[in-house]
């Protein structure tokens, strides 16, 4: 396969930045996207030139750690991380679009890189559980229905990637953000700290400088892990009784 | 900051307000729709007439008028501080963008649709409801007492093409906005379940053709039957 690729090229922080075109050719339709960009970086490498900066980590659709918005899709064309989208979902000749994701809360930092760290902070200001559970317990101590077990855990698939931010219109991370609370907010152990969580949560958020939601669903539909809107609409629950029933005044 | 003002000023909070005004003004819609069907009685207008004298006299209605109000207001400024906050959140726009199809056209232009329908409300307005409360209207007298003619206002205004034809590409506009605006409004109320969001958006699809299809038969009708 021979590709052009218009990439986001952006030196620093505070560079304006700009789109570079790229030709790649001898391109194998079972290379994954990432090991495409691995090729021309390899051909820039060569010649000298600055490799194109992108984040990556396990190559196996679990860490999250990989973004790219490819042709106006959050992780391309495929509902599933950029690491796991072939070039089979390309055609021989094609230009292919790659921006970084697009958020005041994720600065981009170099060329396709973003700074997600606002995600950390959301998590660290509630996304946890602080009851001491003691030793390893036996595995059925604790009884949760298995439905409730299972809708914890599809929200718990969240791999925190951003494609959510990236998808919406408004650059809302409230995908995210209700995918964590209702993990914990759904199972025994998550009930002591329920209120705050929820609160600090949401008051995080916001901070960060991330959109509101207009339930476009885009955020759902990108998700590489298909986090539901059933998610958001528990995040909200949560947070309107949390705020009129909490201790904080 | 009390814990009032904090929550509503959170993005929540504020998506909390978009939503009640939103629904309240959904009822509103019913009233209006359902009054409005007089129109199309055969006689003279003289049931409307009376309808509109009991709108604009009646207390009860009075402070249903002003929760209107309010509830238009709010919903307005609220959307200009939802939609500059989340102009904000992305200051540089995607070169390219491919929305999904699962998320609707209507719900990524609710800003659009709702500017069109606020444009319409001014010039609405502007042609019954000031005429109606501080216009110098014409009188007519039945069995019942003298009223404020407002079916000739009504019959006179829907003469003119550009009129109808801005009363018909309003509503539908409105259905557009309705079509969105009344399922997410239960979302952001966190009601969100198989059990009934089916049945939710049956009734907000249904209401966003039926509503707006029946006001706008209304202008067509007058146009092309009374004159």
């Amino acid at each position: 396969m021979n590709l052009t690729l218009k990439i986001w090229r952006q030196k620093n922080h505070k560079d304006k930045g700009g789109f570079v075109d790229y030709k790649v050719s001898g391109i194998s339709k079972d290379m994954s996207f990432l090991e495409m960009l691995d090729v021309l970086n390899e051909q820039l490498s060569e010649k000298g030139e600055d490799p194109v900066h992108f984040d990556h980590d396990c190559r196996e659709g679990i860490c999250g750690m990989c973004s790219l918005y490819i042709n106006g899709h959050p992780h391309g064309p495929q509902q599933t991380t950029t690491c796991q989208l072939h070039m089979r979902s390309f055609a021989d000749g094609d230009t292919v679009t790659i921006e970084p994701w697009r958020a005041a809360g994720f600065p981009v930092m170099k060329d396709l890189i973003t700074d997600r760290s606002a995600f950390d902070r959301i998590q660290q200001a509630g996304g946890y559980v602080s009851v001491n559970t003691g030793g390893v317990p036996d595995a059925n101590e604790i009884p949760i229905p298995k439905l409730i077990a299972d809708e914890a855990f599809d929200a718990a698939t969240c791999i925190g990637c951003g494609a959510c931010v990236a998808a919406c219109k408004n650059a809302s991370a409230m995908l995210f953000v209700s995918a964590k609370i209702s993990q914990l907010a759904l199972l025994p152990q998550g009930q002591v700290e329920r209120k705050e969580r929820a609160e600090k949560m949401v008051a995080q958020m916001d901070a960060e400088g991330f959109g509101a939601c207009t339930n476009t669903g885009a955020c759902s539909a990108e998700c590489p892990k298909g986090i539901s809107l059933t998610n958001i609409a528990r995040m909200n629950r949560e947070y309107f009784s949390a705020v009129a029933s909490s201790e904080n005044t | 900051m009390s814990w009032v003002t904090k929550t509503f000023n959170s993005s929540l909070g504020r998506k909390l307000i978009m939503a009640l005004t939103g629904l309240f003004l959904v009822i509103f819609l019913i009233g209006h729709v359902t009054g409005n069907l007089l129109l199309f009685k055969d006689d003279g207008g003289q049931a409307f007439n009376e309808y509109a004298d009991f709108m604009t006299t009646n207390q009860f209605v009075q402070i249903l008028s002003i929760t209107t109000y309010l509830s238009v207001i709010l919903h307005v400024i609220y959307s200009i501080v939802l939609t500059s906050m989340n102009k904000k959140a992305r200051p540089i726009e995607y070169n390219q963008v491919n929305p999904p199809k699962e998320s609707s056209w209507s719900s990524r232009n609710m800003g659009i649709l709702g500017t069109f329908i606020l444009i319409f409300l001014v010039v609405h307005l502007q042609g019954f409801w000031y005429q109606m409360h501080w216009g110098d209207m014409p009188k007519v007298t039945y069995d019942s007492g003298t009223y404020k003619d407002l079916f000739k206002i009504v019959v006179f205004a829907f003469q003119q093409e550009w009129l109808v034809a801005l009363y018909v590409i309003s509503m539908i506009l409105l259905g557009f906005h309705l079509f969105h605006g009344f399922e997410s409004a239960f979302q952001t109320f966190g009601a969100n379940h198989k059990k009934y969001t089916p049945a939710i958006q049956f009734v907000g699809r249904a209401f966003a053709i039926v509503v707006p299809a029946l006001f706008a038969s209304m202008p067509l009708y007058i146009y092309f039957t009374l004159n």
